[in-house]
């Protein structure tokens, strides 16, 4: 089982990374709900790990995989202060439509 | 077709329409479900590469972890209603037209440059188990996670913080 990369190719996993990213993108332009915009920035990073987990197995290094071990510790983090701040939102305003954040509009 | 191959491209498909439809369910509760099940099936691509340690931390860290906070967060605030207004139809459109653009040009830039892809040299060296991982992770990489230990603290405190219910404004 060591050979995947033979079988399935790097440049399948580099197209399905680059439009798993692009769904991300179309996700926090369409949506107007702040927790989709959330899940939206989670497919992306997705995405970005999943291709470095694809180039350690193709460079078979294990600094790869290191590093998205701590680019999941950053998007917990992130998560965790995201939807406080989307608490506190949702505390003010009375709701979590992103259109309507416009307080700091000139 | 070999089997390795057929399983990618199920899981593939699972992953991209899990993705889609994330974006596109009315319900947020739905949103999360199909969440997770693109985060399971991104970690049966981590366990076609062979990295278990990932994939055990994958599913562990974000379909545990950061599902059960979307759900609370859902939950808390009641905001299941399918009563969302949509963008203006151009934004929509102009969302679209990004999203198009953005696959055609990164596809396309993979595409042009032709790289040349070497046959993939099996060493027979471990690389990815538990163990090689962990020396690497504290050997070279010992600040950082050090670091990564404090980052965690700060964000929990930075939560706490930003949703503690502040007395002098409410009541």
């Amino acid at each position: 089982m060591g050979n995947i990369l033979n079988e399935i190719g790097i440049e399948n996993y580099i197209f399905l990374s680059v439009i798993l990213f692009s769904i991300g993108v179309f996700g926090v332009l369409y949506r107007r709900n702040a927790i989709i915009v959330f899940m939206s920035i989670e497919i992306m990073l997705n995405a970005v790990n999943l291709l470095f987990v694809a180039f350690s197995t193709y460079h078979q290094d294990a600094q790869g995989q290191v590093f998205v071990f701590f680019s999941m510790a950053v998007a917990a983090a992130e998560v965790a202060v995201g939807l406080a701040i989307v608490v506190s939102i949702f505390r003010n305003l009375g709701s979590i439509d992103l259109d309507n954040l416009k307080n700091l509009k000139g | 077709m070999s089997t390795v191959l057929l399983i990618f491209c199920i899981l593939s498909a699972i992953t991209l329409a899990t993705a889609f439809l994330t974006i596109f369910t009315k319900q947020p509760i739905h949103s999360a479900i199909y969440l997770v099940l693109c985060f399971v099936s991104v970690a049966g691509h981590y366990l076609l590469f062979n990295a278990q340690f990932l994939a055990v931390v994958h599913i562990i860290v974000y379909s545990g972890a950061i599902m059960i906070l979307f759900l609370f967060t859902v939950m808390l605030m009641n905001l299941n209603k399918e009563d969302e207004v949509h963008k203006p139809r151009v934004t929509r459109l102009a969302a679209g037209i990004i999203f198009i653009l953005t696959s055609l040009v990164l596809l396309a830039v993979f595409i042009q440059t032709k790289p040349i892809v070497g046959p993939y040299d099996e060493t027979g060296v471990d690389y990815q188990s538990i163990k090689v991982l962990g020396q690497v992770l504290l050997n070279e990489y010992m600040v950082p996670f050090e670091f990564a230990s404090v980052l965690l603290l700060v964000a929990m405190i930075g939560a706490v913080l930003l949703s503690k219910r502040e007395k002098t404004e409410k009541n």
